[in-house]
């Protein structure tokens, strides 16, 4: 290269060029290209939605499924729903100290550290436009990272409806089968609270004794995976418990209650029942 | 150097005569982070050689304004600069792939061919030719690249591009998935075997000894 290239102000020049075609190049293809990115980490999160309340199939029009879910804002320490921002953003809210709370660490089983005050739910409806599922985030710590994902329940808030975690790092084949249809398929149908009104669900090491008395509260572990099989499972008893979504959902329950005598009498039996132990 | 190169030989030459891995041994940290599935290893693979080839036109074009004393900068800027384009259209066009190769897309501004092939042949070949290098070192790379995404995903996961093929076990099949091949080690050993494999055919790419010992010596003393 020639000298006369090396001069200072030629070297300035030059920086200045490159840099100022390069950041518009860069700024253009950001700016042009921020509406499909957003609608995509949209359509990929209710997607996640979906699949946790066992209501997605592959190629379905995810936008108009979705027409049928709400999203509200419920306050955990209250239980009550809230209104908030369309863009309100719980990750986000975690780590602001005044949206959030610092977790004490024998609360904290699912290793989570700081918890929003508010929480996101997403209410499915069927075509008569009646409650069908409730879809909680929740998220914790496995083996090697936080685990996020949903918990649908059925409108009795007790009844899991499904399990899916759309984002973690666990070992892929052994935490990785976090993923398994198979072994997502087991939770559809196990009960949360037990009649006492506890959270009793719980996600055991090994196979669960399909005739035990409590089998419809526990979960098979994964295969080789021990510690992650531990975060599911705290995590999961963590979001249903009294520092989770446990003061809404008994808002749930106790609404039921209300409505029980419109209700055929199978349904309000042990709902009833759920009363009296809640009491 | 690049007016005695046809373009056919700046093509296909670091397919497995120049290989930038196998002979070279440089971009193997993508190389082992990407390749546990075909789809993530084939736009991995698609990512590079775009900005590779593109950087190399760039930096050519320019070659001749570039103070040298800022030259690698601006090769960087360039580079980077193209590499955040791609990352934005894959988050836009190919959204949860994007999820998958989350920092690794951003990570080919420092890979070592990108930078290489800027500063070893574009800045002093035109435009043309540094175009056609960037996308045959593209190929080297995307070749290995490939052969390690199908062998991890077929031996680790029983699939293809995600497509179920062998049927595994865990879905009442019989293969049982080989979980280190999903684990990045695996590539480790692909590798080494790959360079194994073209060094045993090419013998011109085995490296001489850097020293010998001298005669009479105990192993023990030569190291």
């Amino acid at each position: 290269m020639a000298a006369k290239h090396d001069s200072v102000a030629r070297t300035l020049i030059v920086a200045l060029l490159v840099c100022l075609v390069c950041g518009v190049v860069v700024a253009t293809a950001a700016v042009m290209l921020r509406p499909v990115q957003e609608k995509n980490k949209l359509l990929d999160k209710q997607v996640n939605i979906l699949q946790a309340a066992g209501l997605y199939t592959a190629g379905m029009d995810v936008q108009n499924a979705f027409k049928s879910i709400d999203r509200k804002f419920v306050d955990l320490a209250s239980g009550e729903y809230v209104d908030m921002p369309s863009s309100y953003d719980q990750r986000k809210a975690a780590k602001d100290p005044e949206r959030s709370e610092r977790l004490d660490g024998k609360v904290d089983i699912a290793s989570i550290k700081r918890q929003a005050n508010v929480a996101e739910v997403y209410l499915a409806n069927d075509e008569n436009g009646e409650l069908s599922k409730i879809i909680l985030p929740i998220h914790g710590y496995g083996l090697w990272s936080t685990l996020y994902g949903f918990l649908a329940l059925e409108p009795d808030a007790d009844t899991v409806a499904g399990l899916g975690f759309y984002e973690h790092a666990e070992t892929p084949g052994l935490g990785g089968e976090v993923d398994n249809p198979k072994w997502k398929a087991l939770w559809p149908g196990k009960e949360v609270f037990n009649d006492e009104g506890d959270v009793a669900i719980q996600v055991i090491k090994g196979t669960v004794d399909s005739g035990a008395a409590d089998a419809a509260y526990k979960v098979d572990g994964l295969a080789g995976a021990s510690l992650t099989t531990n975060g599911v499972n705290n995590l999961v008893r963590y979001w249903v418990g009294e520092n989770g979504f446990g003061p809404y959902l008994d808002k749930i329950h106790a609404s039921a209650q209300v409505e029980a005598p419109a209700a055929d009498t199978t349904e309000s039996a042990p709902a009833e029942g759920e009363e009296v132990n809640n009491g | 150097m690049a007016d005695n190169m046809k373009p056919k030989e700046l093509l296909f030459g670091p397919i497995l005569d120049n290989n930038p891995i196998a002979l070279q041994i440089i971009g193997i940290c993508s190389a082992l982070a990407v390749t546990s599935n075909l789809n993530t290893t084939v736009t991995m693979a698609l990512a590079l050689t775009l900005v590779t080839a593109f950087s190399n036109f760039f930096v050519s074009s320019i070659r001749n304004q570039i103070p040298s004393s800022i030259r690698i900068i601006v090769q960087m800027t360039i580079i980077a600069s193209l590499v955040i384009v791609v990352d934005q259209f894959l988050r836009a066009y190919a959204y949860s792939i994007s999820k998958q190769l989350s920092v690794f897309v951003g990570l080919i501004i420092t890979n070592c061919i990108v930078m290489g092939r800027a500063e070893a042949f574009a800045m002093k070949s035109p435009p043309i030719p540094s175009f056609i290098d960037g996308i045959g070192n593209g190929l080297g790379y995307s070749f290995i690249l490939i052969i390690l995404g199908f062998t991890r995903e077929l031996l680790g996961a029983g699939s293809l591009f995600g497509i179920p093929v062998l049927s595994k076990v865990t879905d009442g099949g019989w293969y049982i998935p080989n979980g280190l091949m999903l684990l990045p080690p695996s590539a480790f050993f692909l590798i080494g075997f790959i360079i194994w494999g073209i060094r045993a055919v090419k013998k011109t790419q085995v490296e001489k000894d850097s020293f010998t010992p001298a005669a009479h010596t105990r192993a023990s003393e030569a190291f």
